[in-house]
């Protein structure tokens, strides 16, 4: 008890003082400080002149983060990468397809019905495990070791703080921290990482906005969809000469539609539940810094891409696992999957959707990366249309044109296509996310909101635009 | 890569390089616990890197490390513990990478604490620095980004800089490893004690403020004895610092 008093005793005397030295005693130590590094800097920083690499600066700062040529440029920088990804990930992707599905595949199958696997052995492990991960891996690899060097460099160059100072009066304007536009950067990587970046917003209750609103940037997971959607079906509107250029605006329209739900919504937040200041901040805006090109390519591949990857692995295996087991498990007649699908048909037209897409989403809560091939697998299993290798295994074909194929016959049209795109936008983060914010806000209630506003947010649109479609056409 | 002629430091045996193992996440059995301290943006993590050889994601914008990464390196047989703090620009405010960061240095008692900064803001930073320095006796300041104070022609008089702070300064550009070596060496005298630093403390403070400093800090000394840095606490007291307050009432310091 002794304790107790001596620690009341230091704080009555803290009170005492407090008393006896005002309310200026943090701007007066503040002043000390400052005042004994100015003394220090004088007597030993010579500065010769202005010159060197600061005019430099200035001079790109004035175009990067104009009034006219900050988001212009901004637009195309994206859009520039997002051209670099989808045309060079294409080869090694086909090239990845063709090896672990046309060549490792059926040797699997052969080996396994060699040794005497059961047909559910091999059913289970070879075409749902298996075939899941090499998916991934086909479809997820080449353009994450394209897309996050690009990304690297452009944030190793000092690119990012300008999209923070470019962007800041909009997230003022909104009710949230300017440093949000850093959160949502890192977020058009990876959501987890966007949550776990919130930590330099020193307010909870913009913190709470970010950590909210992240989901809205387009993960590197739905990336894939949005290109392949783009690609079959926004693509083909158009004459062949634009279609690239047709798919690839939509991809960078549905990602800048991303960005507007992030204001709408942080602005809809700081209105009514999480009302509060904006706080000022000071953004240093670092020098530009030539990347080391090389190392930074090899620290991305390794620290990023292959970190992602191996998390996609380790969620598409038991979800290949999972989908085998609906699709080949019957009650009645019908397989469980066939019976989820048909539950939520209606619901899945009255959204513009359909019930496949939904138990996709459902089963792929997990990643992401694995939603186009349950949307695959399930409509063949559906329709009973036979192509790729059948019924209850995740697959993927070689070629666009086969996989377009596939969707039309499960009866997708183009309103299909730009809602599952506008879906893929707007639902519920993936697991590993949902566990992170929970983690970073410690508040059961704050994870449900996260995680059940952008999923209300993508039946709402879904809805109004499969509605206004209809009556047009 | 451009040759230069090695000076008569670098050959010599106390600054070679070959005494030095990284020993990445390996870090049991430390001899000493090294903290890496800095404002945003000055290369703490690629700092940490070429101490430590990981690689620790780095990023051109303030803000990249929000939480603390570990790594080690031996040196002449002896082991060094390096945790890289977030950067912070100050240790006076409450947000959660700055927390880290400060509670760390008050309570984790690192053996030394290494003062990153940006040889061309200098005086930006030095207001963290003289704040690290009042709750630290053990620091070296790493005078980083020296390739690009050179390109924008300033000069630091690093000698004199070490006198005035009252501990070592190394100059380095930690991107091509510059200066690294004579880092891990300031770094072992510190931490063996062969160098005793005698660190800046804050002047100018208004007379009646410094007599209640006085005051506050004696009486929490006398309470609590094994506290290394009272003057700072009885700082973060008078401001109503509601985590040291804690802190002081269940005497748990870590």
């Amino acid at each position: 008890m002794k304790e107790v008093e001596e620690f009341d005793k230091i704080i009555a005397l803290s009170n005492e003082l407090r008393w006896q030295i005002g309310d200026d005693f943090h701007d007066d130590l503040t002043e000390a400080i400052y005042a004994d590094a100015a003394k220090i800097v004088k007597k030993t920083v010579v500065q010769n002149s202005q010159k060197g690499t600061l005019g430099i600066d200035a001079k790109i700062d004035s175009i990067v983060t104009s009034k006219i040529w900050g988001f212009p440029l901004m637009l195309f920088l994206l859009g520039f990468v997002l051209w670099l990804t989808i045309i060079g990930a294409n080869y090694p992707s086909a090239m990845l397809s063709s090896l672990l599905l046309d060549i490792v595949h059926p040797f699997l199958k052969e080996s396994t019905a060699a040794i005497g696997f059961p047909w559910w052995l091999s059913g289970f492990l070879v075409d749902g495990v298996y075939l899941a991960v090499a998916w991934v891996i086909a479809v997820m690899l080449p353009p994450m070791a394209i897309f996050f060097p690009l990304f690297t460099l452009l944030e190793d160059f000092g690119y990012l703080p300008r999209v923070a100072f470019n962007m800041d009066s909009l997230f003022k304007k909104s009710g949230a921290h300017g440093k949000q536009a850093l959160t949502m950067s890192m977020g058009f990587g990876c959501n987890a990482a966007g949550v776990v970046a919130t930590r330099i917003i020193d307010s909870p209750r913009e913190r709470l906005i970010a950590i909210i609103t992240n989901n809205f940037s387009l993960c590197n997971g739905r990336w894939p969809t949005q290109i392949l959607l783009a690609t079959i079906f926004i693509g083909a509107v158009v004459p062949e000469t634009y279609s690239s250029i047709a798919s690839l605006s939509a991809v960078v329209g549905i990602a800048v539609l991303g960005i507007f739900f992030m204001f709408f919504f942080s602005w809809a937040l700081s209105k009514t539940v999480l009302k509060g200041e904006v706080s000022t901040f000071n953004l240093e805006l670092p020098p530009y810094r030539t990347p080391v090109f090389w190392k930074t390519i090899y620290t991305s591949l390794i620290d990023r891409t292959l970190i992602v990857l191996w998390r996609a692995i380790v969620f598409a295996a038991p979800a290949g696992a999972v989908i085998w087991l609906i699709c080949n498990i019957t009650l009645g007649n019908e397989s469980i999957a066939a019976h989820l699908v048909h539950s939520m048909d209606g619901f899945g037209f009255i959204l513009g959707l359909n019930g496949v897409i939904l138990l996709a989403y459902i089963v792929a809560i997990p990643a992401n990366e694995i939603v186009i091939p349950t949307i695959l697998m399930l409509t063949v299993m559906v329709t009973g249309i036979s192509a790729g290798s059948g019924s209850g295994v995740m697959f993927e074909l070689d070629s666009v044109s086969a996989t377009a194929d596939i969707l039309k016959a499960g009866g997708w049209t183009l309103l299909t296509a730009i809602n599952v795109m506008l879906f893929s936008l707007l639902h519920n983060p993936c697991s590993t996310t949902i566990y992170t914010i929970y983690k970073e806000t410690k508040s059961l209630k704050w994870t449900v909101v996260a995680s059940i506003l952008p999923v209300i947010a993508g039946f709402i649109i879904t809805f109004l635009v499969a509605q206004i479609w209809r009556i047009i056409f | 890569m451009k040759t230069t002629p090695k000076s008569a430091c670098e050959t010599c045996a106390h600054h070679s390089l070959d005494a030095v193992k990284k020993l990445g996440v390996d870090i049991t059995n430390v001899d000493f616990v090294i903290a890496l301290a800095g404002n945003p943006n000055t290369g703490k993590s690629t700092v940490f890197n070429a101490l430590t050889g990981l690689r620790q994601h780095t990023g051109n914008w303030p803000g990249k490390t929000v939480t603390r990464a570990e790594g080690a390196f031996e040196y002449n047989q002896k082991k060094f513990k390096l945790i890289d703090l977030p950067g912070t620009y100050s240790l006076m405010s409450r947000s959660e990478d700055e927390e880290v960061a400060r509670n760390f240095i008050l309570f984790g008692k690192p053996n030394v604490t290494i003062i990153v900064v940006d040889a061309s803001r200098l005086e930006r930073n030095l207001n963290l620095t003289l704040q690290i320095l009042e709750i630290t006796n053990n620091a070296v300041l790493c005078l980083n980004l020296m390739d690009e104070a050179q390109k924008n022609n300033i000069q630091i008089d690093t000698r004199s800089l070490s006198k005035e702070l009252g501990i070592p300064v190394v100059a380095t550009s930690a991107r091509s490893k510059e200066g690294i070596p004579e880092l891990i060496a300031t770094i072992s005298d510190v931490a063996l004690g062969k160098i005793i630093c005698k660190p800046h403390k804050i002047k100018n403070i208004p007379p009646q403020l410094e007599e209640a400093i006085k005051k506050l800090s004696t009486a929490i000394q006398n309470q609590y004895p094994t506290v290394s840095n009272s003057r700072w606490l009885a700082f973060r007291v008078l401001e109503g610092d509601v985590h040291i307050i804690e802190a002081l009432k269940t005497g748990n310091f870590s």
